[in-house]
């Protein structure tokens, strides 16, 4: 959406202009936001009022704005955006403009410039001479770089809401709660996803291990087989249960077909990190027919993009685990910028890091067992993150049946 | 006013001297603003602008045809002791045309000639309040050819040159509103001189004669039909000294 601001003097109320204007906008297709109001307080005082109004493309706004100046309405002349130099490297300069996921805009020489990509809590890189903006992390922050400082001359623009609420993340935006009726919601996710397919949309699966032990993993490989994952993020814990699984049959000494403790069972995800690591990583143990099945066989044989991050925790890790957490976060956003819809299950700490690397216009799907999962994803600024709360296993079942209806159909 | 001027030179200027005689009979001491050559639409002395008390705000034309009246506005006022409020360059405004008081609220027209932003401006000039109305029906360009005060509460109108906005507010102001028929509108009905119960308007609104003497007000019909032609009657002939 692209906006303008205006605004209206005079004895607006009485005249009936106020509202006049706010049909006319919705009248013309747009939409509005009042800023600001105040009405006079004598008879002959005048009433004023600031608005943004929204259209889908810049030249709709002019259209839109150029039949409401005919009653009044003024633009409201925007100040170019403030900047500041980094004083040095990884620092902003104070007061920096901190970023939202939404999609935002500087105003620069008259202009309004896309800040890209959308990512939260960075700083605003603007190159007056190219015309761009950039969102920029603070470890690559350069001296001398200029940066938006300030409120000034920056307009984030509101996610776009439908009106009918048909869609699932138009009646899933409400608080969490695990009494919803899951199944029309899933079969929505299904659709979502299938639109995605169709319109060459990426969809991206963070996932914990939990996929793997509560036997979610052979529905998950359903996804990957029929084309509905093309990224996965996760850490060495999924890789490793995973592997464990395909290489002993049991997620940390659990046969996930029986429910049974194996025999030395806790020794069995160590002998399959040392598998790989001997085979020197999960794709070349794929090639050397040493890993036959499971979620990263599966990733490997059909050219899923994967990125597995460590953390302290981990055990080996895999050798294909990124340790250090900067080259890891770089990795990641480096393939979030075409995703469109993302799948989050099972994770929570993994769930927030890559909700903060997705732009608000990112449908996101957060599934877990815990309530709270999906709540903490939302505080920490993914807003759009739409919930559901219950086990991974289930759920992926009814959602690859939906898929497979309409495979079969 | 209107750009197909063919009016019979003879007839009008005596439709002219009759508007004035009337005027004259009714008690108005008429003053008269010298003719100029090649401005022929400075018979219309309600564009001339709006005068409340000693203040005279000069109109600033849409058409550069008829910009050329301002100075002659201007200097009469100046010359009888107004002091000049000039509105920013860049407003278009007409006068008694689009301004027209019932009691202490103003009523301006925009659109086709007058500019809405130069209402904020009069607004805050004169610290009234404005009631702004959008005119929607070319043919009634101006508000006083749709809309006539005859006191603080009561008003005649052509509603359909008005858009819904515009009727409401007016609802919204005055209690009283007499209508005119979409037949009579045409003959200018509302471009009438009021001049307290008397009312002095175009020949050939029979409907609104009656409606008006009901009300306890006495018309006085003539004929206007060559400055018809032109797009004014007896109000677009007279400005109020002063209005307010």
């Amino acid at each position: 959406m692209f906006s303008e601001q205006i605004q209206l003097r005079g004895h607006i109320i009485d005249s009936l202009l106020l509202p006049k204007i706010l049909d006319e906008i919705l009248t013309q297709g747009g939409q509005f936001t009042i800023r600001e109001v105040s009405i006079g307080q004598q008879r002959t005082d005048p009433s004023q009022a600031t608005i943004d109004v929204f259209a889908a493309t810049p030249e709709a706004v002019d259209e839109l704005v150029g039949r409401l100046r005919q009653h009044g309405a003024e633009v409201v002349k925007e100040a170019d955006v403030q900047l500041a130099e980094a004083p040095a490297d990884g620092v902003f300069p104070d007061d920096f403009y901190v970023t939202t996921n939404q999609q935002t805009f500087v105003h620069l020489a008259g202009q309004w410039i896309e800040v890209q990509p959308a990512t939260m809590d960075s700083g605003i890189c603007v190159d007056a001479e190219r015309k761009t903006a950039t969102t920029i992390k603070f470890v690559a922050v350069r001296k001398g770089m200029k940066f938006a400082v300030g409120h000034r001359g920056i307009r984030v623009m509101p996610l776009e809401r439908s009106v009918d609420r048909k869609s699932v993340f138009e009646f899933m935006a409400s608080s969490v709660s695990s009494e919803k009726p899951k199944s029309a919601i899933i079969r929505e996710i299904a659709a979502e996803f299938r639109l995605a397919k169709k319109s060459k949309g990426k969809i991206l699966v963070v996932a914990g291990p939990a996929l793997v032990h509560t036997g979610a993993g052979e529905h998950f490989e359903k996804l990957i087989q029929w084309g509905f994952v093309d990224r996965l993020f996760a850490g060495n814990a999924l890789a490793v249960h995973d592997i464990e699984q395909a290489l002993y049959g049991t997620s940390l000494g659990v046969y996930l077909e029986r429910g049974a403790l194996a025999d030395e069972g806790h020794e069995n995800h160590m002998r399959a990190i040392n598998a790989i690591r001997a085979a020197g990583g999960i794709r070349p143990a794929v090639e050397r027919g040493i890993l036959t099945s499971g979620i990263m066989f599966n990733c490997v044989s059909q050219g899923v993009d994967f990125v597995l991050a460590g953390s302290i925790r981990d055990d080996g890790p895999l050798p294909d685990v990124i340790t250090d957490m900067i080259e890891a976060q770089k990795t990641m956003r480096a393939r979030v910028g075409d995703v469109t819809i993302a799948l989050m299950m099972g994770t929570m700490l993994h769930s927030i890091a890559v909700g903060n690397l997705l732009p608000a216009s990112v449908k996101t799907i957060c599934v877990d067992i815990n309530p709270s999962v999906v709540t903490k994803l939302a505080d920490r600024g993914s807003f759009q993150a739409i919930g559901l709360v219950t086990d991974l296993e289930p759920f992926l079942r009814e959602l690859t049946e939906f898929l497979a209806e309409e495979r079969t159909a | 006013m209107s750009r197909e001027h063919n009016a019979d030179p003879r007839l009008a200027t005596s439709q002219w001297h009759g508007l004035r005689d009337k005027l004259r009979e009714l008690g108005c001491d008429v003053q008269l603003l010298p003719a100029q050559p090649r401005l022929p639409d400075l018979v219309f002395t309600a564009n001339a602008g709006l005068l409340v008390g000693h203040r005279f705000i000069p109109s600033h034309f849409r058409h550069p045809e008829r910009q050329g009246e301002e100075p002659h506005f201007i200097q009469w006022f100046t010359d009888h002791g107004c002091e000049i409020v000039r509105l920013p360059e860049d407003m278009f405004f007409e006068g008694e045309g689009d301004a027209l008081f019932a009691g202490d609220m103003l009523f301006c027209g925009y659109k086709f000639r007058s500019e809405i932003r130069s209402h904020q401006f009069i607004a805050d000039q004169l610290e009234c309040l404005v009631v702004s109305v959008e005119l929607v029906d070319s043919r009634f360009y101006h508000l006083d050819t749709c809309f006539c005060p005859l006191n603080a509460t009561t008003a005649m109108w052509f509603p359909g040159a008005f858009d819904e906005y515009g009727q409401r507010a007016i609802r919204n102001h005055i209690p009283h509103l007499i209508g005119v028929a979409p037949e009579e509108s045409v003959h200018f009905a509302c471009n009438a001189v009021v001049l307290e119960r008397d009312v002095v308007l175009p020949e050939g609104c029979p409907k609104l004669y009656t409606a008006l003497e009901e009300q306890g007000f006495q018309t006085h019909a003539l004929p206007m039909t060559e400055f018809i032609k032109a797009g004014g009657a007896c109000k677009c002939l007279t400005l109020l000294l002063p209005q307010r």
